[in-house]
């Protein structure tokens, strides 16, 4: 087993519980041994650098001081699954080096919560990193029960793993090739898709839903154009935009698109041999069953429609029966004469 | 033909009159880590290489340019920075390595201090996010969204029912927020990282 400091990250919990789920299921089986990082709190995605330097730094800091501490008896490799996350912890710990009086600003700050960090005391890895380069293809290979055979699979990282990449860890900048190894390792048909590391739009459907929209549109329609069966991703934020937004899209340009997207965790455990619901199959907004349809495997039902109200009685509340008016009555032979 | 004249004739062998760099340093200085901002020539890669450029009222190249001629009011009004999707594909294509997003945030941050913001949607947006990371430690999704679409995107509520809907249903949102165990850490190095960053 290789020990890691997990830092799960916000969305994790909530938006992308299937990529947590599916992590967990898959964690066993390849030796991969995770320890949260004791109360852990949010990076700040792209969000808080915008609004004050220092205070985004510090807040990032308090996850490495925490995670610091958590490696003194043990190991100093964290891994991130979401990839704002990933980019955040590694950005911080860089520029604290890069620039000391950054550094020595954000420990001015963490010592009012009698924290302090060291930058470069950690080892800060993105999980597709640590699944390819620790872990290793072979031990991935060990474990492929049931092989993704003809599941056309369209590989999409998206920017923030493999840019700017501090570290030198990626094949490439623009075309990585690290997703399509472990693709064709799962037995995968693994699409050849120019889009992989183009941006989802990040928080754009939030700011200016048309520019989002038209950058969807364009991972969406180049992976339709490939026949894609399913598109995966290592981010939590790109799974969010393309699932989620994908309807909203649709309705802005007319378009009918059905491509589902699902975390990568969850491609390795059907693999694997898991059962579908333990890994999240069944979340995604835009169904992905066509791919559990392919290889066979049996779907987890729908989440349950909402119970179907309760009948009305036919009789209804009861009301009073109109007397009988013998001036209506008149009347009506009056019109009918 | 008198005005071209007193132009030509200017004297040049005074570097500072033909070149006030206090703009671009002050940026340089404010960004995390070495921006490497001053070192740009101006040869476009950045908005060559911008998914987003399309939207800018100004590319990257053009506001860098801006900011070495010391038009601070037009830089800091620009949409740019605001449009920048932090995807880091002019960082990594860039041959002087400057932090081009970094810039970016330092660009928005000031813009914001010096109230030239011309759309304050991604601002709100910004803010609305910390003011929940401050309040709870971890961000709460529903929370907000249903403050910014209401103040920014209250007729894109109908288009939003389903996808919303979906999310409550598979339980990929929380209804009430999560907060982290020792808030009060967090709320006094926030509060001390936000003195020193105002002391600068």
């Amino acid at each position: 087993m290789s020990d890691y400091i997990l830092y799960p990250g916000c969305s994790m919990e909530t938006g992308a519980r299937a990529y947590y789920d599916s992590l967990k299921a898959i964690s066993k089986p390849i030796g991969l041994n995770l320890k949260e990082i004791d109360d852990w709190n949010c990076c700040g995605a792209t969000e808080y650098f915008g609004i004050s330097k220092t205070p985004a730094y510090a807040l990032i800091a308090r996850n490495l001081a925490l995670a610091a501490e958590q490696a003194a008896n043990g190991t100093r490799k964290v891994v991130a699954p979401c990839s704002a996350c990933y980019l955040n912890l590694a950005k911080a710990d860089h520029y604290m080096r890069e620039q000391p009086k950054l550094g020595r600003q954000v420990n001015e700050a963490l010592a009012a919560g009698n924290l302090s960090y060291k930058p470069g005391s950690l080892d800060i890895h993105h999980l597709l990193d640590v699944i390819i380069y620790d872990i290793g293809l072979d031990v991935v290979e060990k474990n492929v029960v049931r092989p993704l055979k003809g599941v056309r699979v369209a590989p999409y990282l998206g920017c923030m793993v493999p840019r700017p990449d501090y570290d030198h860890r990626w094949s490439d900048h623009d075309l990585p090739v690290e997703l399509d190894m472990l693709l064709k390792t799962l037995g995968a048909d693994v699409v050849d898709y120019p889009l992989k590391t183009e941006c989802c739009g990040g928080h754009m459907p939030q700011i200016s839903p048309a520019t989002a929209f038209e950058m969807l549109r364009r991972l969406i329609s180049v992976a339709d154009e490939r026949d894609t069966d399913v598109m995966t991703t290592i981010c939590p934020m790109c799974q969010l935009n393309i699932d989620g937004y994908q309807g909203e899209m649709n309705g802005f340009f007319g378009t009918n698109y059905h491509m589902p997207i699902l975390f990568f965790t969850q491609l390795m455990g059907l693999a694997f041999g898991i059962d579908p619901k333990e890994l999240g199959f069944g979340l995604e907004l835009v169904s992905a069953r066509n791919v559990l349809d392919a290889i066979g495997v049996k779907a987890p039902p729908e989440t349950p429609p909402a119970p179907p109200r309760r009948p009305r009685k036919p009789e209804g509340l009861p009301m009073p029966t109109p007397l009988a008016n013998p001036q209506i009555e008149t009347l009506k032979k009056e019109v009918t004469k | 033909m008198t005005e071209a004249l007193t132009i030509s004739s200017t004297p040049v062998s005074d570097p500072k009159q033909i070149e006030d760099l206090t703009l671009l340093k002050e940026v340089a200085s404010r960004t995390a880590g070495v921006s490497n901002l001053e070192m740009c020539i101006q040869c476009g890669t950045c908005g060559g290489s911008c998914p987003s450029a399309v939207e800018m009222e100004d590319t990257p190249r053009r506001l860098f340019a801006m900011l070495r001629a010391g038009m601070r009011e037009e830089a800091l009004k620009s949409n740019t920075p605001w449009i920048c999707v932090s995807c880091y594909h002019c960082v990594v294509r860039c041959p002087q390595n400057i932090h081009i997003p970094d810039v970016m945030y330092t660009l928005k941050t000031m813009a914001v201090d010096a109230k030239l913001v011309q759309d304050s949607t991604a601002p709100d947006f910004s803010q609305t996010f910390v003011d929940m990371v401050e309040d709870y430690g971890r961000s709460f999704e529903i929370g907000l969204a249903s403050r910014h679409y209401l103040k920014h995107f209250p007729l894109r509520l109908t288009n939003m029912v389903p996808m919303g809907m979906g999310m409550l249903s598979k339980k990929r949102m929380n209804l009430t927020p999560t907060r982290i165990k020792n808030m009060k850490q967090l709320k006094a190095i926030l509060k001390r990282a936000k003195e020193l960053e105002a002391e600068q």
